[in-house]
């Protein structure tokens, strides 16, 4: 394996991680408020939706009934994603925070009405299996060269790194990867991210002090929607998929959930543990299967291990996971 | 919590309101996409119930039954199996390893060995999130998801691996003749000859009544509930957490497992890719609508199986999607799941007032 190949799977992982990073972050939010949050997937799912189909309309000539956008098509399908996806934490907010219900449960109902409703309405729409039309120009998000990127190239090591791994993703990528500090800061340095945690951890304590646990666990659940809009938006906009295809969050929602208790909660850990997982996803993408000499790493293994790796840190052998103290459990304001 | 509801109030007027309104969302949505939902339901009831779809949809609600069974017996002990889907699967690996191993003589034998090896594979699936929940507090939600994905990989591994027949297709060798269960139709002739509906359905309501049996008349049914009631209390009593924990989802696993018997020994009568179909996650809408009770969970899996066969039909009469199933599914698990309390609290107010008036 020589250098530029490691540059290359290295820069597939970036950009695989990339939706894991966002929904992983999203996921962290409002468990950390003590919501938790299967519906990860779900709420990705519905904003790829929404981005494709929004993009897609905002460019589509007027005479076809479109809006015939030429430039910020694009954003339009974020601003659509991010709607949607809040719709969808709204109502898990409701039904978990409000109602007191069962907020497994209400993920799991989340992510079953994103996995039909988008090929219904789709389907409805589009009239193409579910599909949205293929996206092209200002409708996506193409690469951006980082300053320099071109004359740098020919630096020997830092060269390559940089023209190839650093530059050229696009604007969804770096913004997932400044969302990574820009969380540790709101949680940990800021009055806001206290009372998110405390409101996760010891909710009475928090009523006690005078602040309302339901706003502040609806504001983590209305970040979480923006984030797995993001992720969303990522996926129909930002890949080569070029638009959405039915069911293309393809289990990444559970995979950002894994990362979320791969990273114990922690913003920084959670950079880590997404790209691990977007590092294990293109060393599948890549090899069929790794021959290890010994024995033979068949590519399932590969696809298994995210999974595999979040029960044995869930099961305490390589540290403890623990998380939020309040998580799943509806508050109740004593009478 | 029930506070001055009636006990039919709880198990029967909640369930049906919540119900209503998750279908009267489901005929919104219908009107969405511009087609007429009184139209939708009686494709769907017709194209269900008839001589042709009621074969088939008695083979869908043999697959919830057993799922829903499996979600139901895990609730009685609060804990939420979300895995049925990755049990189900590896049980169907049960039940082909044990019909390739041996050439069985006749399918008296062949249920019974295909039975214990759904139930062994699809409990030993169960088995390490439960005794990971029961020893060392790893939340058997998020375990039991994650073993849904492990064993697909595995699934898929198998198929294209070890047990892949000789070509390119995924999937085993055939089962032998002597494995072959009997359908429906060679039992009673008035059902359709291609429908897959096949014995596995008794066993099935068999299930639901040893599940009855073992909730409500044994010692151990007795210890899940009050377990499931209040683990301190439980304790207090001299009940065992690591026991029933571990019980309940091996019994829940196996229940799940089962599901093979229909699906991979009775229709497919090989191991294919994806035998499951979303049927595992079926079982959480249809334990919550039958309040997790054996009855109520075999009418509520024939109502899902009437969804999903009526679904299949409204693709052909109306070209409504197949989807428009799992949005039913989805706001039925919704609406009467984590928005029930939506319908709980008025109920319970308007027993409130109707009993100060009649005092």
């Amino acid at each position: 394996m020589d250098f530029n190949t490691i540059i290359q799977i290295l820069d597939s992982a970036v950009r695989l991680s990339t939706p894991l990073l966002l929904a992983c972050l999203a996921g962290l939010y409002s468990e950390r408020s003590g919501i938790f949050d299967i519906g990860l997937e779900g709420k990705m799912l519905a904003g790829a939706f929404a981005a494709g189909a929004m993009s897609a309309y905002a460019g589509m000539p007027v005479i076809e009934g479109g809006l015939g956008m030429t430039w910020g098509m694009a954003w339009m399908g974020v601003g659509a994603a991010i709607a949607v996806s809040i719709v969808l934490a709204l109502i898990h907010g409701f039904a978990s925070i409000t109602l007191r219900g069962n907020q497994l449960i209400s993920g799991v109902a989340i992510n079953f009405f994103a996995a039909g409703s988008t090929v219904l309405i789709g389907q409805y729409w589009f009239r193409s299996g579910g599909q949205t039309p293929p996206l092209s120009g200002a409708q996506r998000f193409g690469p951006i060269e980082l300053p320099f990127a071109g004359v740098l190239k020919d630096v020997p090591i830092l060269g390559p790194i940089y023209e190839g791994l650093i530059s050229g993703h696009n604007i969804l990528v770096y913004v997932a990867f400044a969302a990574v500090p820009l969380t540790w800061w709101i949680l940990f340095r800021t009055r806001f991210g206290l009372r998110l945690r405390a409101v996760g951890e010891n909710p009475g304590a928090v009523d006690t002090a005078g602040i309302s646990v339901v706003k502040q666990r609806y504001a983590a659940v209305l970040i979480a929607g923006v984030l797995c809009g993001l992720a969303g938006a990522y996926l129909s906009l930002g890949t080569s998929a070029a638009g959405f295809v039915k069911d293309m969050s393809a289990g990444k929602g559970f995979i950002a959930l894994a990362a979320l208790i791969f990273a114990k909660w922690q913003p920084k850990a959670a950079l880590g543990a997404s790209l691990l997982f977007g590092l294990l996803e293109a060393i599948g993408n890549r090899y069929q299967s790794i021959d290890l000499g010994v024995f033979v790493v068949p590519v399932q293994f590969m696809q298994a291990l995210p999974y595999i790796l979040t029960v044995v840190i869930l099961a305490g052998f390589i540290g403890k996971a623990i998380p939020p103290a309040a998580g799943g459990e509806p508050y109740v304001k004593e009478r | 919590m029930n506070k001055g509801l009636p006990k039919w109030a709880d198990i029967v007027l909640i369930p049906l309101l919540s119900l209503t309104l998750a279908f009267l969302v489901s005929g919104l949505v219908v009107m969405f996409i511009g087609k007429d939902p009184i139209e939708a339901v009686k494709v769907m009831v017709s194209g269900a119930l008839g001589k042709f779809g009621i074969g088939y949809t008695l083979y869908y609600t043999t697959n919830f039954i057993f799922t829903g069974l499996a979600v139901a017996i895990a609730f009685h002990a609060r804990m939420f199996n979300i895995g049925g889907e990755g049990q189900a699967g590896i049980g169907g690996v049960g039940v082909a390893v044990v019909l390739l191993a041996v050439d069985w003589p006749h399918w008296t034998v062949a249920i019974v060995a295909a039975s214990i090896g759904a139930m062994v594979f699809g409990a030993a699936w169960a088995a390490i999130p439960a005794y990971l929940q029961a020893k060392r507090g790893s939340h058997i939600v998020i375990t039991t998801i994650m073993f849904n994905w492990i064993g697909s990989a595995l699934i898929v591994y198998l198929l294209v691996g070890p047990l892949q027949a000789p070509g390119m297709v995924p999937e085993t060798l055939g089962f032998s003749a002597g494995s072959s269960i009997p359908t429906l139709n060679d039992i009673f002739p008035a059902f359709d000859k291609h429908a897959p509906a096949n014995i596995s359905l008794f066993l099935a309501l068999f299930a639901a009544f040893g599940v009855w049996v073992l909730i409500w008349k044994t010692r151990l049914g007795y210890e899940i509930r009050a377990f499931g009631h209040s683990e301190k209390a439980a304790i207090y009593a001299g009940i065992k957490p690591v026991k029933i924990i571990m019980v309940a989802m091996l019994v829940s696993g196996a229940l799940a497992g089962m599901m093979a018997v229909n699906t991979v020994q009775g229709e497919a009568e090989r191991l294919i890719l994806d035998t499951v179909q979303g049927a595992g996650f079926v079982g959480i809408a249809v334990a919550l609508m039958g309040r997790s009770h054996p009855v109520g969970v075999v009418l509520a899996a024939f109502l899902f199986g009437i969804l999903y066969q009526g679904g299949g039909e409204l693709s052909f009469a109306m070209g409504i999607p197949r989807e428009m199933i799992v949005v039913i599914q989805a706001l039925v698990i919704m609406f009467v799941g984590s928005l029930e309390n939506m319908v709980r609290i008025p109920v319970e107010r308007l027993f409130v007032r109707f009993r100060k008036g009649a005092a």
